[in-house]
């Protein structure tokens, strides 16, 4: 086993456990820190397949914007003494179903295709001059568009999202 | 770098993942925890994507915008459904999505 594999296995082994003790915890901040180690170990997985700036990213907004807005607003909203009422299990057993059926459907299916994997040259460009150069590009594999498509919905996020929450006068 | 990986490792992580996520998204009652299910459903959708980028397509960057582009969309789309949280617990002191009936007929 190589080292890389072992640094998948124990990325993969702390999502998987964290993934499932964040939706099933009663304690709601406890489910929200869970979640921000699944974060933060998929940020290691993108820095394990070398997508440095990706990893970046993940870990700001993610981590650091995402998830502090979630704990911020279970402060706003719940008591931290209180535990969720848990599931009755006329839920559980048909959401066990629904997910199991789908995960080992997929499961199948991915496992039969024969992915026409590349071998790895080495020379690929990851580096942030390549990501910026086709962010702004308006050619072939440039993403100029969707760039500014993104930045006018985040801008309309961020006045409806003041809007909404803010006090109403009447 | 990443010898010895193979791609069907990370699809098999991002299915357990999504599949978790649904399972919290179908059996939690509370708004909040729902919001965080729906996280680790597009995270897992976001690791397939990179998986897919680096093994398939190595010398191009498409999942890797991709990526990108679904966590600018999923960072709009947390802080929108947390005002909108707020705005609900204002007026019924309660996230619970049994309880929300007020706009029912």
């Amino acid at each position: 086993m190589t080292t890389n594999q072992l640094m998948f296995i124990i990325f993969s082994a702390i999502i998987i456990i964290f993934s499932v003790m964040t939706v099933t915890s009663r304690r709601i901040l406890r489910a929200a820190t869970y979640l921000l180690f699944v974060l933060v170990a998929t940020a290691g997985l993108y820095f394990l397949l070398q997508f440095n700036f990706l990893a970046a990213i993940q870990l700001t907004i993610y981590v650091g914007g995402i998830v502090v807005l979630i704990i911020f607003s279970i402060l706003l909203t719940s008591h931290i003494g209180d535990r969720l009422e848990a599931p009755g299990w006329k839920k559980i057993v048909p959401a066990i179903l629904v997910a199991t059926f789908g995960a080992v459907i997929t499961l199948i299916t991915v496992l039969q295709f024969d992915f026409p994997t590349k071998a790895i040259t080495g020379s690929e460009r990851t580096d942030i001059r390549e990501i910026a150069k086709s962010l702004v590009s308006t050619e072939k594999f440039g993403y100029s568009l969707p760039f500014e498509v993104i930045s006018i919905l985040l801008l309309a996020a961020m006045v409806g999202a003041i809007i909404l929450a803010k006090k109403r006068e009447d | 770098m990443f010898e010895g990986i193979p791609l069907h490792w990370f699809l098999i992580l991002g299915t357990i993942m999504f599949f978790v996520g649904i399972y919290g998204f179908l059996t939690r009652k509370n708004l909040i925890t729902i919001l965080m299910s729906i996280e680790l459903i597009l995270n897992s959708v976001n690791i397939n994507f990179v998986a897919f980028n680096k093994f398939l397509y190595p010398d191009h960057l498409e999942g890797m915008f991709f990526t990108v582009f679904i966590i600018a969309v999923a960072a709009a789309e947390t802080s929108i459904a947390i005002a909108i949280i707020i705005n609900i617990y204002r007026r019924l002191v309660d996230i619970d999505v049994d309880k929300m009936n007020k706009m029912k007929y």
